[in-house]
């Protein structure tokens, strides 16, 4: 078997004395697509921020490309290879979208390969492209305050898929978006999965999730009660009891 | 605008305010010229962690003071070298002292802006208000430790006598107008760095830091690691800014060096000028600065403080993003309908 691109090992995360989650194994496999899934407050976003750093974890570890990256700061485990979509839209506001878009690239894309291998116009360049992949292109020179709450996830994830990474997490990045883009962003997804990146998809609307992904995990309360092939995780009864059916 | 042609502008208005304020002939425009340069050096300098990076020091004074202590604590040792230094291994730096004031400016920048990677390093973790009361905690214990160093004249402070004047190759300059003409170097040097920071990655690196850190921690920056180097070069400028007062006023004493004026006026210049570019802090040190001259003169020096109060509380109710921030939006208004 190929060496995981990311493996999670009995990872908890307690807030004060609420467990939030608990003993979490998870191995994913480069060129993957991992669907996400659990109700409300299962723990999800929380995993996510213990994946990337933006919150530390009390037990377990976390290793990506068989290297453990327990305890790095976050930007680091970002200049790995490891990028993430925030639930709740957290963008630069007092840059324009197109400077949002330039900071992965400055700081994530351009230091890897050396820091004066992109130009500035160059990076324009690549941050229009990935403006227009999410339909912002002509709001380029906007504030993120003239954005509506949905066009934010759309910045989330261009700003995400801007750092170039090995594995994207995109976090509920479709809630709230028309049937038609919600179809453009798997699309999308898929595109990007096609070129080799790793994805985990977290998502309530399942027909995106049942589209997209190949394997599921399913979260509850804090404990993955089910991983596997798609189609077993979803017909599984105690899947369907717990969230499903919920 | 290239850097360099900035640079060049920049130098060039210098030379004209210097040569617009020699031609006055009037000792007093060079005394209040200097004071309000140093503020615009001050401001600009409170700006790259205030104004970039969101992080409000409010220990300005401390920074300052401790460039002109560094100068007080040198002019004592130059004063006589021999007995200090004689027999120990800084023997050979004897023949160097008295030393210049570029050069005092220079170690005044670097004392405080070790202070300042030091205040970065222990307050790292602090947000917001946290932040802003370590700064404060910060400048009552530097002051503490000054008033009980007796070398540097403790509480009862030092007297620094200065020359009478200086000869610059074959030009022959007064003190004063050779004090207020680093001054202004060093606030061409301020304004240049500041708007060098804006135009660079680093500037973006800092707008993320000061827009939300999580994200920008997402994105690949290195926050902390930035906001150290805001955190030194702005204490760095504040020192360079402190290291010529030794010899500007002749006597320094704690209570003046650390003075309130000097952490009030660097918040409030940049505040009311505008947070977001280097030219925010020059208005607003200009104003205020002069303001404040023109009422020390006028009525008394007791109002000036009343006066950056009432006009802070002013702007921040009716222009948040300052005079710049102002004209930002008409101009913005106008341009998309
Ligand atoms: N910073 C936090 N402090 C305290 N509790 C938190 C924090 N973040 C999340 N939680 C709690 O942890 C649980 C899991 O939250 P989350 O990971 O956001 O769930 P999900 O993304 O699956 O909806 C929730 O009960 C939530 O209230
Ligand atoms: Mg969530």
């Amino acid at each position: 078997m190929t060496q995981p691109l990311l493996e999670i090992k009995g990872l908890s995360k307690r807030f004060g004395g609420f467990v939030a989650l608990d003993g979490i194994d998870l191995e994913v496999a480069p060129g993957e697509r991992l669907g996400l899934i659990g109700p409300n407050g299962s723990g999800k976003s929380t995993l996510v921020n213990c994946i990337c750093g933006t919150l530390q974890n009390e037990a377990g570890s976390v290793r990506f490309e068989g290297r453990t990256i327990d305890g790095l700061p976050a930007n680091r485990r970002t200049h790995l290879g490891l990028a993430r979509s925030f639930q709740l839209p957290r963008p630069f506001v007092s840059l324009t979208l197109i400077d949002n878009l330039r900071i992965p690239l400055i700081y994530t894309v351009a230091p890897r390969a050396g820091m004066l291998a992109r130009t500035t116009r160059q990076m324009d360049e690549r941050c229009m492209e990935l403006l227009a992949m999410v339909g912002l292109d002509s709001r380029a020179r906007r504030w993120p305050r003239d954005l509506t709450q949905v066009e934010m996830r759309k910045l989330e994830l261009a700003r995400a898929m801007a750092a170039e990474p090995k594995l994207l997490i995109a976090d509920e990045s479709m809630a709230g978006l028309s049937h038609s883009e919600v179809e453009d962003i798997i699309a999308l997804l898929l595109r990007l999965n096609g070129q080799g990146i790793t994805i985990i998809l977290i998502e309530h609307i399942m027909r995106a999730v049942m589209s997209f992904s190949q394997r599921i995990a399913v979260l509850v309360s804090g404990r993955k009660i089910a991983d596997g092939k798609r189609d077993a995780v979803v017909n599984n009864p105690e899947v369907v009891s717990a969230y499903l059916g919920q | 605008m290239r850097a360099a042609t900035f640079v060049f502008i920049a130098l060039v208005v210098g030379a004209i305010v210097f040569a617009l304020s020699l031609l006055a002939r009037n000792e007093y425009v060079l005394f209040a010229g200097f004071v309000v340069l140093q503020y615009i050096v001050l401001a600009t300098a409170w700006n790259i962690l205030g104004g970039y990076c969101g992080y409000v020091n409010f220990g300005t004074a401390a920074f300052f003071a401790m460039g002109a202590y560094s100068t007080v604590a040198l002019h004592k040792l130059g004063a006589n070298p021999g007995r200090y230094l004689a027999g120990t291994f800084a023997e050979a730096l004897i023949p160097l002292f008295p030393l210049s004031i570029p050069v005092l400016v220079v170690i005044g920048g670097l004392v405080s802006g070790l202070v300042g990677f030091g205040m970065g390093y222990l307050t790292l973790r602090l947000r917001g208000v946290f932040f802003a009361i370590a700064t404060l905690a910060l400048a009552v214990v530097l002051q503490t430790l000054i008033i009980n160093w007796d070398f540097v004249g403790g509480s009862r402070g030092a007297y620094v006598i200065r020359p009478d004047s200086i000869a610059l190759g074959p030009v022959s300059l007064s003190y004063i107008e050779y004090l207020y003409l680093v001054m202004l170097s060093l606030a061409v040097l301020a304004l240049c760095v500041a708007r060098q920071i804006e135009r660079s990655r680093l500037g973006f690196g800092f707008a993320t830091i000061r827009d939300d850190e999580l994200a920008a921690e997402a994105s690949g920056v290195p926050t902390l690691r930035l906001k150290l180097i805001a955190t030194a070069l702005s204490g760095a400028l504040m020192g360079m800014a402190g290291a010529p007062l030794p010899y500007y006023i002749g006597y320094v004493e704690p209570a003046a060096a650390f003075g309130l004026p000097y952490a009030v006026n660097s918040i409030a210049m940049p505040m009311i000028g505008g947070t977001t570019s280097w030219v925010g802090p020059l208005i607003g040190a200009i104003l205020l600065g002069t303001l404040q001259q023109i009422a020390t003169v006028t009525i008394s020096s007791v109002v000036n403080l009343l006066i950056v109060g009432v006009l802070l509380v002013a702007f921040v109710i009716i222009a948040p993003k300052g005079i710049v921030g102002l004209l930002q939006d008409r101009w913005r208004a106008r341009l998309q309908p």
